[in-house]
């Protein structure tokens, strides 16, 4: 058995220390707002913070996250994550809406660290996180707009 | 079924084949007309559609009013648009607006431009809905009014609605929710009045998507968020080779992993059942199958394509023609000769291939996906799983994109998920996942395709003679859609596009060939168009340059009778500067219009192009799609297919090495990223005709586009796709 501290509850898992924390949180305890995308790291659909970090779910194993603070899309909260959800709303940004918990949870990761976002700062953090939906220009502009709504 | 490709390759079993069958059955009658949209604006048949509020209008006792959509939602942003167009009609307030995705039932729900098929494609969500949801909407505002007339004792003439409030002159006034249980039991008026433009006060204006909420805080179920009691996991080890089958298993290794249920051969492979997915993927990756490769497709795709090459040398099948094309050619001042080729593409849509199939008490079937040929699928389900349709329930959720790849004529994913529940017994709910690797591997891909063509100018610059080719593998040959899409061996999608082109050309012919090789192709968003509309509009830029002549200039004197093209052409000219090209070096402008699935679009790229690489600065687009029922929406859409097909210019291309795929990921099949994302504008030409789509008409135009501008910018043309970028020299 291990122990989860996700979204601020401890939660038991009967996993296999490899398992990534992806399919943990999916298929054991499932919550489903965390997408698999790719299961390579390279689309970043899996983002979930650790100890307000973005991570990439699908390559961190439950076995590595020890105690660690885990937080998904469905779990985040404070004014920067206000900020985020209600620019994404405002703007209109999903199309399918697959990629947008991990889209998310990496804005939330920049701007918690950064809250003022250059074009470069946003291209460094979110470049990692694909949307086949093309909704890039408006990621980039509710960015922009939580970053003036949190000034 | 997966890799089995119904021209070519052997039926693997009895089983798989009764999918192909049922649905060949189900669209015997089946008519779908891909460019149907077209006559969209005047379509009798489409405004005369029954008034069916009770089919797509549910007012709860909580004032909540429920649209029934009938289609899918895979990010087009439709159930915001045809929720729109019933709100409008009823006067509700948008706030008190809800969906739900419709049961498939093909009486109630079928796309009117599809025949007897409820379905989605073609980018005909709002144009078939229009007036269907329309006089649904009114009927059910009639009927509201009838009963508030007839509770307050007054002439329903002195009744009026608004934001969901319904007042008479009296000062009596009421909400929907509490004359909902009366209305529905007032007669349902067939010919309710509809409002005049003047009156809208949601059609056209800014309305918030309906699915914006739940897609931003992780409660949006898709296909893959089902999560039914006791429910497993099926991932299945596919063959390497399209057309390959199982020849023997060794599952002692994998049946024995922690979390495994059971292995079953099926026809498409070998299935892992399994506790979760991760589970299921350590034993798939532990199972030892030999393969059969004796009807396998085991050529490359670069081999396939010197063979196009080839064909295309003989004479094909004509698909139009008009006046002595070889003569006029023969004539003219200046002969212009070109071959483009295009690969394969996959769809890679954000959420992978998958189904939940959970077998009910009474044998029934409950099925959670994100359906797309809603009747064709229950078919090929219900063959499959040895019921009749009304024993097999579909729950549509939302859809992690498809671009096409979610129907297939033979519902091919549907029918490997069912076989699976059918070689395993039902005994639990089974979820088929299908991983990234799959999914990109799984083949349905744009076909590869090969043009050639040659065209004359006189000394003038006028078009003389337009000799065309195509090569290619039918989407529809040998699907059960090929009697109702094929005519003397000419499929649409393949020609659409060209063979049907606006220009006005005094002398052409266009040629087809049907490749016949066994990887499994099929549509992907904007079809046929995603190659025609490029060397279309490749071409006429090279005809344009040879004469002498501004590429604007020239497109509009080859379109007097296209008023509609023109119109987006000249806007985006307008919009994007046109007449004050950048004088910076490597830097330029190129211009593309193309008319699909009704709707026209223009786009101008602005484009840097340097050694090996080409920056996309700014797209302007402009679009003419009648009566824009969502503006945002409808300018999203166009933004999307820009991000959407820019990795299609500038990489992509699935291949195959001895018929094995090469591509299997992100890593190497690499979309747009944020980095790379161009400005994008959008303008929309308005407009008082009856709506067309906008899902698909965005993409043809962005290649052509881009390439043009390369060759503005560089004086190289570019024309094969992906663009051959390390052969670019900067300026």
């Amino acid at each position: 058995m291990l122990t989860l501290n996700l979204n601020g509850v401890s939660r038991e898992v009967d996993a296999d220390p490899d398992m990534p924390l992806l399919w943990v949180i999916r298929d054991r305890l499932d919550m489903t707002g965390t997408k698999y995308g790719c299961g390579i790291a390279q689309c970043g659909a899996c983002t979930v913070h650790m100890d307000g970090q973005p991570v990439r779910s699908c390559q961190t194993r439950i076995g590595d996250v020890g105690e660690a603070k885990i937080t998904t899309i469905e779990g985040v909260q404070g004014k920067v994550a206000d900020a985020v959800k209600a620019a994404w709303r405002g703007l209109e940004v999903v199309q399918c809406g697959y990629c947008q918990s991990g889209q998310i949870m990496s804005a939330i990761g920049l701007l918690s660290d950064n809250p003022k976002p250059t074009d470069a700062d946003i291209d460094g953090a979110m470049d990692g996180n694909v949307c086949r939906c093309g909704t890039y220009q408006r990621i980039r502009a509710a960015i922009h707009e939580a970053a003036r709504t949190l000034a | 079924m997966l890799k089995l490709d119904l021209t070519d390759a052997p039926v693997p079993s009895r089983r798989a084949f009764l999918g192909a069958a049922a649905a060949g059955a189900v669209l015997l009658a089946f008519r779908l007309d891909l460019r149907g949209a077209r006559a969209a604006g005047g379509n009798d048949a489409l405004s005369k559609a029954p008034a069916q509020p009770n089919a797509f209008v549910r007012i709860g006792a909580d004032d909540t009013v429920t649209v029934m959509i009938k289609h899918l939602d895979m990010g087009q942003g439709n159930t915001t648009g045809l929720t729109t167009i019933v709100a409008d009609e009823l006067d509700a307030d948008w706030g008190q607006m809800r969906v739900a995705f419709a049961p498939a039932d093909a009486k109630l729900y079928a796309n009117l431009l599809m025949g007897p098929v409820q379905g989605t494609g073609g980018s005909t969500a709002i144009a078939n809905s229009w007036f269907q949801l329309r006089k649904a909407g009114a009927a059910a505002r009639a009927m509201l009014v009838a009963a508030a007339a007839e509770s307050w004792g007054v002439p329903a003439g002195e009744v009026s609605v608004s934001k969901g409030v319904i007042s008479h002159t009296s000062g009596k006034q009421g909400r929907f929710g509490a004359f909902a249980e009366a209305a529905a039991a007032k007669p349902v008026p067939q010919e309710p009045r509809l409002k005049t433009p003047a009156e809208w006060t949601l059609i056209g204006k800014r309305v918030p998507r309906i699915d914006s909420a739940p897609k931003t805080d992780g409660s949006a179920i898709y296909s893959l968020d089902i999560r039914r009691p006791g429910q497993v996991t099926a991932l299945v080890a596919h063959p390497p080779r399209f057309g390959a089958a199982v020849k023997s298993v060794d599952a002692e290794a994998a049946q024995g992993m922690p979390g495994v249920v059971a292995v079953v051969t099926i026809p498409t492979g070998v299935a892992v059942i399994a506790r979760d997915t991760w589970s299921a993927m350590k034993a798939r990756e532990a199972l030892k199958v030999t393969w059969d490769d004796s009807a396998a497709e085991t050529r490359s795709s670069d081999a396939i394509l010197a063979e196009y090459r080839e064909t295309a040398k003989k004479s094909g099948l004509v698909a139009s023609q008009a006046g002595d094309a070889d003569g006029a050619i023969k004539g003219s001042a200046k002969v212009l000769e070109a071959e483009f080729s295009f690969p394969y593409l996959a769809h890679a849509a954000m959420e992978p291939l998958n189904a939940t199939i959970e077998r009910a008490a009474d044998g029934s079937y409950d099925v959670y996906a994100g359906f797309q040929i809603q009747t064709v699928e229950q078919a090929v389900l219900a063959a499959t799983l040895g019921v009749t349709t009304d024993k097999v329930r579909l729950h549509t959720q939302w859809a992690g994109g498809s671009f096409g790849r979610r129907a297939t004529p033979g519902a091919d994913y549907f029918a490997e998920a069912a076989a699976i529940v059918k070689a395993w017994d039902g005994k639990a709910p089974v979820h088929l996942v299908w991983t990234r690797e799959d999914d990109m591997a799984g083949g349905y891909y744009r076909p590869q395709v090969y043009h050639t063509v040659k065209a004359g100018i006189d000394a003038k610059g006028q078009v003389t003679g337009w000799r065309h080719a195509m090569v290619g593998k039918s989407i529809m040959i040998g699907s059960p859609f090929e009697a109702m899409l094929v005519k003397n061996g000419i499929d649409s999608t393949t020609v659409e596009g060209a063979s049907d082109t606006p220009y006005a050309l005094p002398a052409y012919r266009f040629e087809v060939h049907n490749a016949r090789e066994g990887v499994p192709v099929l549509w992907w968003r904007s079809v046929g168009h995603t190659h025609t509309a490029h060397v279309m509009e490749v071409f006429i830029d090279e005809l344009a340059h040879a004469a002498g002549a501004d590429p604007v200039a020239y497109r509009l004197s080859l379109l007097t009778r296209a008023p509609r093209l023109s119109g987006v052409l000249r806007l985006a000219a307008e919009k994007a500067g046109w007449s004050r090209k950048p004088s910076e070096k490597g830097r330029g402008l190129g211009v593309a219009v193309h008319e699909s699935f009704g709707s026209y679009v223009a786009m101008v790229a602005d484009v840097t192009a340097g050694d090996s690489s080409v920056k996309v600065n700014r797209i302007v687009a402009a679009v003419d799609v009648g009566i824009a029922v969502n503006p945002d929406v409808v300018r999203a859409q166009v933004e999307g297919a820009v991000g959407f097909a820019l990795s299609a210019v500038l990489r992509n291309r699935i291949t195959l090495k001895d018929g094995v795929v090469q591509e299997t990921n992100f890593d190497s099949y690499q979309p747009t990223r944020l980095t790379e994302m161009p400005r994008v504008e959008v303008h929309i030409t308005p407009s008082e005709v009856a709506p067309t789509g906008i899902g698909e008409p965005g993409v043809p135009v962005l290649a052509p586009a881009i390439a043009n501008a390369v060759f503005a910018a560089t004086g190289q043309r570019l024309r094969s796709l992906p663009l051959d970028l390390s052969s670019l020299r900067g300026a």
